[in-house]
């Protein structure tokens, strides 16, 4: 069981450097049987360890206009379910990317993208500060995305090795 | 296209080799460098030939060296090495392979292991004396050999022994002008170990004919599947043997040129002379960022030497897919695949696969004897960088096939 939950992690490690790895190249890798990768793998899915394989898109460089606020909510928690309810119902929204329970100053983060200022605007305004339990809202709009998911935005550094060297 | 301006030029630069002092008139220009001038400029060139690490240096080390410029660390330091430093080595070494040095003697900060390697070979050389080296091996052992009057005699290891020096070998080598056998295991170029079994028949000849061992030993964090035996750990061996190390490869430091050797305090203390005389001492940021490699380091180096062997398991498996004999290295970061069976020369294997299929790696003849019929390929690239390379070799060893079977 050990060896599985080690051979696991070393596998949720490659995915995370790259999705597409095949199974048997990081059998290959981890020097393992193909079919114990697959089934690590599968095991991973199905206890939902493995939400969903994305791609991180570095969105200014695609003619695509958009913004990310991120917005921090202070909120009142209902009896007997905390802060649960509430951050269902704002998660629900599609327009909300990410929400996180805090500690410290504010409650829930809760990650907006529109196409625009005032649509996210919009979004505050009509949706999220409305709801009863909302004490208060303050949103920060993002400038600039320069790292995300460990990983760094700007142009990855040439590998300026000399290409033989002793 | 040679300009007017360089024809006018060359004009002027008369000849000055009579000049030179014949012994370094008599060194030839690194194999390596003939292949880096080949590289060199060209495009799309995926690179095996890399002998040093594909990460940079972790952070905290870098960091630990411009905090400590900030506060104005930028003096010389005792000709030795920082005492903290070489604390520092001195308990690493302990920990590490079982070697008890004592700082305040045994212990010498240098400039690289090269500086190390030099200062011991200076510092024992009479004109004349016989310097053992088993080879295929790093290709500067001879060359400095030379240079200090010594005269080099390689020992040939063979792939059928995966490598590693024997008794015999070493045994059939000796003259009574043997003074110095030169090892360096993890090997680069071939990554071939030697366990402490494998130590023990050595030491034995080392003993009987009263040899002093430079042991090389700056790839000995980078071993897969059991720890590194240090040479100087054999009963009898530490003081006849100078332990020569470095921060290079370990923790992807190789541009910092920190390295250190470890000894008799007599042997040590000649090589301070040299070593005080000619670069006072190695350089203090190089030494802080050393210090914090070895404090706190070590989870970073596991790390990366994880991953060396992720891409070990990669490329041993991809060359003999590829259809290359290849036995399994087990230190250090390059495999060594036999390309006898293709019909060319090493040299001819590695101008071609260079040239055809933009992959760059070392000619095994490069390395002395028993490096013919090998290539040395470096796997401290990436995985997608060396999947694409394996798959370029493929199609070379597959063309280099139908050729032969045309001929036929």
């Amino acid at each position: 069981m050990e060896q599985m939950d080690e051979l696991k992690r070393k596998v949720l490690e490659l995915l995370k450097e790259d999705a597409r790895r095949t199974p048997a190249l990081m059998a290959t890798l981890l020097g393992a049987d193909e079919e114990e990768v697959k089934t690590a793998i599968a095991q991973m899915e199905q206890e939902h360890v493995i939400v969903k394989y994305a791609t991180v898109v570095n969105w200014d460089k695609v003619d695509d206009e958009r913004v990310t606020a991120l917005i921090e909510v202070q909120i009142t928690p209902e009896r007997g379910r905390g802060f649960e309810g509430i951050a269902e119902r704002i998660y629900l929204y599609p327009q909300v990317k990410s929400v996180y329970l805090m500690s410290g100053a504010y409650d829930l983060l809760v990650e907006v993208e529109g196409r625009n200022l005032r649509e996210v605007a919009n979004f505050v305004s009509e949706k999220l500060s409305p709801i009863d339990a909302v004490l208060s809202t303050k949103t920060n709009f993002t400038l600039k995305k320069y790292k995300q998911d460990g990983i760094i935005f700007e142009d990855h550094e040439e590998d300026n090795r000399l290409m033989i060297s002793p | 296209m040679i300009t007017n301006k360089t024809q006018i030029a060359g004009e002027q630069n008369k000849s000055m080799t009579s000049y030179l002092a014949p012994l370094v008139q008599q060194i030839q220009p690194s194999g390596i460098r003939r292949f880096f001038d080949l590289a060199a400029g060209s495009k799309d060139i995926i690179s095996l030939g890399v002998g040093e690490p594909d990460f940079k240096t972790p952070w905290h080390v870098r960091e630990a060296c411009v905090y400590s410029l900030e506060r104005g660390f930028t003096g010389y330091t005792s000709n030795a090495g920082m005492p903290e430093l070489r604390e520092g080595i001195a308990s690493y070494l302990h920990t590490r392979f079982d070697l008890d040095y004592d700082p305040a003697n045994q212990i010498i900060a240098t400039v690289g292991g090269s500086e190390a390697i030099d200062l011991a070979l200076r510092a024992l050389i009479s004109p004349g004396d016989e310097i053992l080296i088993p080879e295929p091996c790093y290709i500067s052992y001879s060359p400095i050999t030379s240079i200090g009057g010594g005269v080099p005699v390689g020992i040939e290891t063979f792939g059928k022994d995966r490598f590693k020096l024997t008794a015999e070998g070493l045994e059939a080598k000796i003259t009574p002008r043997s003074k110095i056998l030169i090892l360096c295991y993890p090997s680069n170029p071939t990554g071939a170990i030697m366990s402490r079994e494998d130590w023990e028949p050595i030491a034995k000849v080392v003993e009987k004919h009263d040899l002093i061992v430079i042991s090389d030993e700056i790839y000995a964090e980078l071993t897969y599947g059991g720890n590194h035996t240090s040479f100087a750990s054999l009963p009898g061996m530490m003081d006849r043997t100078i332990l020569v190390s470095g921060f290079s490869k370990a923790f992807a430091m190789t541009g910092w040129r920190l390295g250190y050797a470890c000894g008799h305090p007599d042997l040590i203390s000649a090589m301070l002379k040299i070593h005080q005389y000619t670069v006072m001492c190695a350089p203090s940021m190089g030494q802080v960022a050393a210090l914090e490699a070895l404090t706190n380091g070590m989870e970073e180096k596991d790390r990366m030497v994880d991953s060396y062997n992720q891409r070990r398991r990669l490329i041993v498996k991809g060359l003999r897919e590829a259809g290359l004999e290849c036995h399994e290295p087990q230190g250090a970061f390059y495999a060594f695949p036999s390309i006898a069976g293709t019909g060319l020369t090493s040299d001819e294997f590695a101008q071609r696969l260079l040239r055809e299929f933009r992959v760059a790696a070392v000619p095994g003849s490069v390395f002395g004897l028993g490096g013919e019929g090998y290539l040395r390929c470096s796997y401290a690239t990436s995985v997608s960088q060396l999947n694409e390379a394996l798959e370029r070799i493929g199609a070379f060893v597959a063309l280099l096939k139908k050729e032969r079977e045309n001929k036929a």
